[in-house]
């Protein structure tokens, strides 16, 4: 069985008469890439920093690496690596220097070659002197992201990593955290407020809202349990319609030229696929297109 | 981790440009008076002595460096507070407005190591405003003027004090001139653990030493209970070091109230910052 890196149980965080969280529980594992997802105001960055104790919680309990938050904080801020929010720095430092101080503080001996590495492997070589009152925002979220990995945490949590980026820098930081998941073994807790970035990167995910976990599970299982519009590309598109409708009486149809837009789910996409080639349909191509928006806003709304 | 915070610290003061507000000022003023003294110091110091010239005369360099030193010293260490707050009101609520203090309290030091190297580096930026003062003020002016006895007009009345008796009075002073604008640093530091913003606490701080002033020179019965613990009626302590015979009992007095305020305002700070929800 995997290790539990994170577990949070029964979250509580109240400003006041102003219920942030109530009652979040969610786990995660080794090696995990787990999506946190959830509408703006829903208590994702609430929940995040109280993970990382800028926040303490009104009640409920905090375990990260199977110990508890509140008496072993040290030990656990040394193996996780954050961005929360944005990536914000010493404007009046140069980058290089912004990284001599985090890793000064981060627990382990941080030397100028794996400073000089992390600049390098985030793609900001030759900018390392400059200061960071003259960086764009990638790049501020790019030598976030090296200060995260410099002192070579297990965790890494980051609170909405794309937001703001070009849509270059969205899929770099979205190949990044893959990279780290994949070649560097890392667990990654990643908050998102859109659906379709989770899919991409995650293989779990927890969904909040008006702070209250509504699901959790494999993104995979989660999804796949939702319909699906799937697309078939097909001559004779009107006979092929007639045909479908007279085989699934309860499954829509839309049809546009040689397009078939069909409501199912994914189980029956080969199904679909033979019943029109064994009626001499030629299919020439399959595209399934997952109803995210529905799909979040249905969980929302409930 | 103590030590690497605070070395930390000190970068980030050393790389403000506003940390070098207190130098290029205390530069500025010092020169403007050393500059009119040595235009016009000569009148300037028989408007003071005319009173007395029918009962003493006066020999010798009066206008030496030594009482030029102790003009600016009474001159001008009621507006440094200013300066020193200008760096450590910031160095709380600047971590905040900039969003840097979760980069700090998402590491593995305790908020309280964080908060103690912020005041160590501050108490530190205090010390070297101090000594810098007391070069311009002192060092400088001696070069200018020479040396030479020190004639104090104190309530008591005027005071010579001789040469090589001064340089140990001018130490102690400015010992305990550091830790006056030590207490504004710490009272800044305080505020700032209760604001977002830089600006905040830097007016908070002159806010209460100016209230705390009023008070001190209102003669009104009602302060007379309040007056004696009020770190700014301590803040002019330093004069005691030029009276004959030295008011011991005072200047410890003095001492430890500066002290005490020291410790209950950086407990107060300690108590908030540990506390403080990091929203921004």
């Amino acid at each position: 069985m995997q290790e539990k890196i994170v577990e949070v149980i029964q979250l509580s965080k109240h400003f006041g008469k102003t219920v942030a969280v109530q009652d979040v529980s969610f786990d995660v594992y080794q090696g995990d890439v787990f999506g946190f997802l959830g509408p703006n105001g829903a208590g994702k960055s609430t929940t995040i920093r109280t993970m990382l104790s800028l926040i303490s919680p009104t009640s409920g309990e905090i375990r990260l690496f199977g110990k508890s938050l509140s008496s072993h904080r040290h030990e656990i801020l040394a193996k996780i690596g954050c961005i929360v929010e944005k990536p914000d720095f010493y404007r009046y430092l140069s980058a290089e220097k912004n990284l001599e101080i985090a890793g000064r503080i981060s627990g382990t001996r941080i030397t100028k070659s794996k400073i000089h590495e992390m600049i390098e492997f985030v793609g900001l070589k030759g900018r390392e002197r400059d200061k960071l009152g003259g960086f764009s925002h990638g790049m501020k979220q790019r030598l976030g992201i090296a200060q995260t990995l410099l002192h070579d945490p297990e965790l890494i949590i980051l609170d909405e990593p794309t937001t703001g980026l070009d849509p270059q820098g969205i899929i770099d930081i979205r190949n990044l955290i893959l990279q780290l998941s994949k070649e560097r073994n890392k667990t990654v807790v990643l908050s998102s407020h859109i659906l379709s970035e989770i899919e991409l990167i995650a293989n779990r995910m927890v969904i909040i809202n008006k702070g209250k976990s509504i699901v959790q599970g494999e993104v995979k299982t989660l999804l796949n349990s939702e319909d699906l519009i799937v697309q078939f590309e097909s001559d004779r598109a009107f006979d092929a319609k007639s045909y479908l409708q007279k085989q699934f009486k309860n499954v829509s149809i839309e049809i546009d030229e040689q397009l078939l837009s069909i409501h199912c789910t994914q189980e029956k996409i080969p199904e679909i696929n033979k019943i029109l080639c064994d009626q001499g349909f030629q299919v020439s191509s399959i595209q399934s297109k997952r109803k995210l928006e529905d799909y979040f806003l249905k969980l929302i709304n409930q | 981790m103590f030590l690497r915070s605070t070395y930390n610290e000190f970068i980030k003061i050393a790389s403000k440009p506003r940390s070098y507000m207190g130098f290029g000022a205390i530069t500025l003023l010092v020169g403007v008076i050393l500059f009119a003294m040595k235009m016009d110091g000569l009148a300037f110091i028989s408007f003071i002595t005319a009173s007395f010239e029918q009962t003493l005369s006066f020999e010798g360099n009066i206008l030496n460096g030594n009482l030029i030193g102790f003009i600016i010293l009474q001159m001008l260490v009621i507006h440094i507070p200013l300066l020193i707050a200008l760096v450590t009101g910031d160095l709380v609520s600047g971590e905040a407005a900039m969003g840097t203090i979760r980069l700090l309290l998402t590491k593995p030091i305790s908020r309280t190591n964080i908060l103690m190297s912020k005041f160590v580096a501050g108490c530190c930026y205090t010390l070297i405003i101090i000594f810098w003062f007391a070069f311009m003020a002192v060092v400088v002016a001696k070069i200018l003027f020479g040396t030479g006895d020190l004639m104090v007009l104190n309530n008591d009345g005027l005071v010579i004090i001789k040469a090589p008796d001064v340089t140990w009075r001018f130490l102690s002073a400015f010992a305990l001139a550091f830790l006056s604008l030590a207490t504004i640093a710490t009272l800044s530091i305080m505020l700032s653990c209760f604001s977002e913003n830089s600006i905040g606490p830097i007016v908070a701080t002159m806010a209460v030493i100016i209230l705390f002033t009023i008070i001190n020179t209102l003669d009104v019965q009602v302060f007379d209970r309040v007056r004696p613990y009020l770190f700014t009626t301590h803040m002019a302590a330093w004069r005691s070091f030029f009276s004959d015979p030295l008011p011991k009992r005072e200047i410890i007095q003095s001492i430890l109230v500066l002290l005490a305020h020291i410790g209950v305002m950086l407990s107060i700070a300690i108590y908030k910052f540990n506390r403080k929800d990091i929203l921004s």
